[in-house]
């Protein structure tokens, strides 16, 4: 039996109050298998941002319960959050929030700083990640001196730098042009070849087409949800609309 | 003039936006202005009771001491050695009783003179009370009322057989009053009254400034002590002196001169005429004025460095805030430039805000400092009659103002132009202004604990924000060094200390480095305050990722609060040899004076723990704020 790498149950996250209340994430059970690659799509505003810092851990819920790993976070100290978010846990966000002053290389090694790791051993494993997505030439680049795509890859390598159970990526492409859409995307396929389970949450279709399951939302709550059989396995590329 | 009425409609729509900005602004300024206020007003205001003292006591135009060479130093009047000291001063050795009554005529029938009294014969004695022994000199009196210095009682009666009148300033140092018991040499005497003469300078001076040498062979314990002065009968007088013999016979002649102004010119000409010198020192009363008034210098001397720390304060403090406002008013910038304001009225706009905060802050100084004044203009008790009231003058006023308005512009120019250059369409986006990149700095980091690698990282990003933060706490720690070898000196050399007595301008300079000690620590944690705020604000965004990537929320708030210890430290151990420095250079001491290394390690640490302290609550608070939010993510 495949393990449930993520598990939400009566998951609500609510604004405000009376008149001004506001259902972000309104009663959302949901299970992802490890290795599995989920889609949350929807209009703007409808909550699937909120879910995505749920399941991290960046934000709490209201009410109801969420499993990582296993390991009921819900009620889990800032502390624990913080650890789950170091190793269990990476981020990919739509507007890349790489640090400014801080080389490609510098920050795709700060998650691993954080996690205690010799400086000489999060430099490595940092150069090896940049090689991986192809920007080993950039190692020495600022984010300001980086295109769109080089950035959110280095972001994509900077969450994959502690080797964590499950991707959270928040409109990765979102900010991308076709030609970087299309790099994202090839290395999301990569991770989905490699078995890392990844939620992407997004409003474009074609990226949606690429995950094993597809969940529509709207006004926080799932209204859909599609089991998707080709996945990431065809020609991706093609598949999206992306290549001729 | 339409130009005008903008910037300063915009000036006091930005004020009005930012209360508590602009209050912590109008404190800064506040607290050097009247601390300069009050350093500078305090100049000649023992003037009027000198003046007073002399008028009721006719006070002598010149003091020659006779019979011995007594030392005097600078301005201060004379230090005569109570017993036996000193002999030989600049002037020759110790002279005959008539050598003596020889040199008293001469003086009495000098061109100039109208009139005199004495010659007094002195003789230095130990008072002893309550277990107290300190050197006094007593001056022999007739009953009868003397025509030039008769001391005016303010408490008891004239001197009688067995009966001691006591120098105001002396007797309270003791805590006698009249009636109590003293022995003078070991012979019992009741204290007959107190009184003030504007002939002598009172305790502690008579030895202060004078230099101090008891001469009490083996006594080692009065040494360096300021001695009293005292008034007794002619007959017990002449039995005290008698203990020392013939050879220490030593008077004191009071002469008033036809021009009381040319007091000095009179002395120079008597020394020209008598080169070979002889046992006389002539005082002018200028020159005793001029002792008189070393309670109020003293206090100058304390409250002119002080103000200029704080001054010093007050413009990182106002930098600091001045560049957290900057970089909120990114937005206003990029709209008013969008709508036709030039770089010039931005600059402008955004200057007049903190100009008129100064004034503000100058009109309050000068304020609350000529109010404060006369609190510490107090001429001490050995004068008669209150202080002259300080005068505020238009220069004062003019000085401190103009201050208040440097504080401010040089804190303010740098980014008011700053942001008066950003692009219209950068200014528009509100972009912030994108942090500093120091590699060497990046590359340690990642070799150090979270908290440190936060802590040097935000360092990194603000230099000029640290570089102030450790300009502030350099300008506290010099502060508190300066307070500090004070103490140390004090505690050495405090006139009559001892044996056990007050020293009035030590206490009075206690007082004074007491308050400008707890507004140089006020001013000084605000700042840490504001700072901490300012970073915590400026890193919202990186510490908010740092938790997203897995760091706790104790790890960004360590960090956070180390980002102000680490240029912290730097400025702390700089501020202990400028502390020094700045005691040595004020204190006029002509040599250093290094307190205890253990006091100077206490300070450094004291001062990174409160720091430390301080900035944890901003950084607490700031790392409360949602990630999610911070991030500005969708909801």
């Amino acid at each position: 039996m495949t393990e449930t790498m993520l598990r939400a149950r009566d998951l609500c996250r609510q604004y405000g109050r009376d008149d001004s209340l506001v259902r972000a994430v309104d009663h959302v059970d949901l299970d992802v298998a490890a290795g599995e690659t989920l889609a949350v799509m929807g209009p703007s505003g409808c909550g699937k941002s909120t879910l995505l810092h749920l399941l991290g851990g960046l934000d709490r819920a209201s009410a109801g319960e969420l499993w990582v790993a296993g390991q009921r976070i819900d009620q889990m100290s800032e502390r624990g959050l913080a650890a789950i978010r170091r190793s269990g846990v990476g981020f990919v966000f739509q507007a890349f929030h790489l640090m400014d002053e801080l080389t490609a290389v510098e920050n795709i090694e700060l998650p691993l700083l954080l996690a205690a790791r010799p400086a000489r051993t999060a430099r490595r494993r940092a150069v090896q990640l940049l090689d991986q997505i192809g920007l080993a030439d950039r190692a020495r680049h600022l984010p300001s001196q980086l295109s769109g795509g080089q950035q959110q890859r280095v972001a994509i390598a900077r969450a994959l730098a502690n080797e964590p159970l499950i991707v959270l990526a928040d409109e990765p492409t979102g900010n991308l042009d076709s030609e970087a859409t299309l790099e994202v995307l090839r290395l999301f396929e990569s991770l989905h070849d490699a078995g890392q389970t990844l939620v992407v949450v997004t409003h474009d279709a074609r990226i949606a087409a690429t995950a094993d399951r597809l969940i529509s939302m709207r006004d926080g709550a799932f209204i859909d949800e599609t089991r998707l059989t080709g996945g990431t396995t065809g020609s991706l590329g093609a598949l999206a609309g992306l290549e001729g | 003039m339409s130009k005008l009425l903008l910037v300063g409609r915009l000036a006091l729509r930005g004020l009005r936006g930012r209360p508590a900005q602009a209050a912590l602004l109008l404190l800064a300024i506040t607290a050097a202005s009247a601390t300069l206020t009050m350093a500078l007003v305090l100049h000649g205001v023992t003037s009027h009771p000198y003046a007073r003292t002399r008028a009721a006591t006719n006070g002598p135009d010149i003091v020659a001491l006779l019979g011995q060479g007594g030392v005097t130093v600078g301005p201060g009047p004379k230090g005569r050695p109570p017993k036996g000291g000193s002999a030989g001063g600049p002037h020759g050795p110790q002279g005959s009783v008539a050598q003596i009554e020889a040199q008293a005529t001469g003086l009495i029938h000098a061109h100039g003179v109208t009139a005199h009294s004495g010659p007094f014969e002195e003789a230095g004695a130990v008072l002893k009370v309550r277990g107290l022994a300190v050197s006094i000199q007593v001056e022999g009196r007739g009953q009868a009322r003397a025509g030039v210095d008769q001391p005016k009682l303010t408490a008891g009666s004239w001197v009688r057989p067995g009966g001691i009148v006591l120098e105001r300033a002396f007797g309270g140092a003791l805590g006698v009053s009249v009636g109590d018991r003293i022995t003078l040499d070991g012979r019992p005497f009741t204290v007959a009254g107190l009184a003030v003469t504007a002939a002598e300078t009172p305790y502690p001076n008579l030895c202060f400034t004078g230099g101090c040498n008891t001469g009490i062979p083996g006594d080692q314990q009065l040494e360096g002590h300021g001695a009293g002065l005292g008034w007794v009968t002619q007959p017990d007088v002449r039995v005290l002196a008698a203990a020392d013999g013939p050879e220490s016979a030593a008077y004191v002649l009071n002469l008033k001169l036809s021009d009381p102004a040319s007091a000095p010119a009179f002395i120079r000409a008597y020394y020209r005429g008598h080169p070979q010198g002889g046992p006389v020192n002539l005082l002018s009363w200028q020159s005793i004025a001029t002792g008189d008034a070393l309670l109020v210098t003293d206090e100058q001397q304390v409250l002119t460095p002080g103000a200029w720390l704080l001054g010093l304060l007050a413009m990182a403090s106002v930098a600091v805030l001045v560049a957290g406002r900057m970089s909120e008013r990114t937005r206003r910038v990029g709209l008013l430039k969008a709508v036709g304001g030039t770089p010039g009225l931005v600059a402008i706009a955004l200057l007049a805000e903190n100009l008129i905060l100064a004034v503000a802050a100058a009109v309050a100084g000068l304020v609350i400092g000529r109010l404060a004044a006369p609190l510490i203009a107090s001429p001490g008790a050995g004068l008669v009659g209150t202080p002259g009231a300080p005068s505020l003058t238009l220069s004062i006023a003019g000085q401190v103002i103009a201050v208040s308005l440097i504080v401010a512009l040089a804190a303010t120019l740098v980014p008011a132009i700053r942001a008066a250059r950003t692009s219209t369409v950068g200014a528009l986006a509100d972009a912030a202004r994108p942090p500093r990149r120091r590699a060497t700095l990046i590359k340690l980091a990642a070799r150090l604990p979270v908290p440190l690698l936060f802590g040097l990282r935000l360092v990194a990003r603000r230099p000029r924000r640290a570089v102030l933060g450790a300009a502030s706490i350099a300008v506290t720690v010099t502060g508190l060094v300066a307070v500090v070898a004070f103490h140390d000196l004090a505690g050495q050399k405090r006139l009559g200390a001892a044996a056990g007595l007050g020293d009035p301008i030590a206490s009075r300079d206690e007082q004074m480095l007491l308050v400008l000690t707890v507004a140089l620590v006020t001013l000084a944690a605000l700042n840490a305050i504001v700072t901490a705020w300012a970073t915590v604000l400026d890193a919202r965004h990186s510490t908010a990722l740092a938790r997203a990537l897995g760091a706790s929320p104790r790890q960004v708030s360590a960090g956070l609060a180390t980002a102000q210890v680490i240029p912290a430290l730097p400025g702390a151990i700089v501020g202990v040899p400028l502390g020094i420095g700045l005691f040595a250079a004020a204190s006029g001491a002509g040599h250093v004076v290094v307190p205890p290394a253990w006091w100077l390690a206490g300070i450094v640490l004291a001062t990174l723990v409160v720091v430390a302290g301080l900035t944890s609550i901003p950084a607490r608070i700031g790392t409360r704020s949602p990630v999610a939010a911070v991030l500005g993510q969708e909801a």
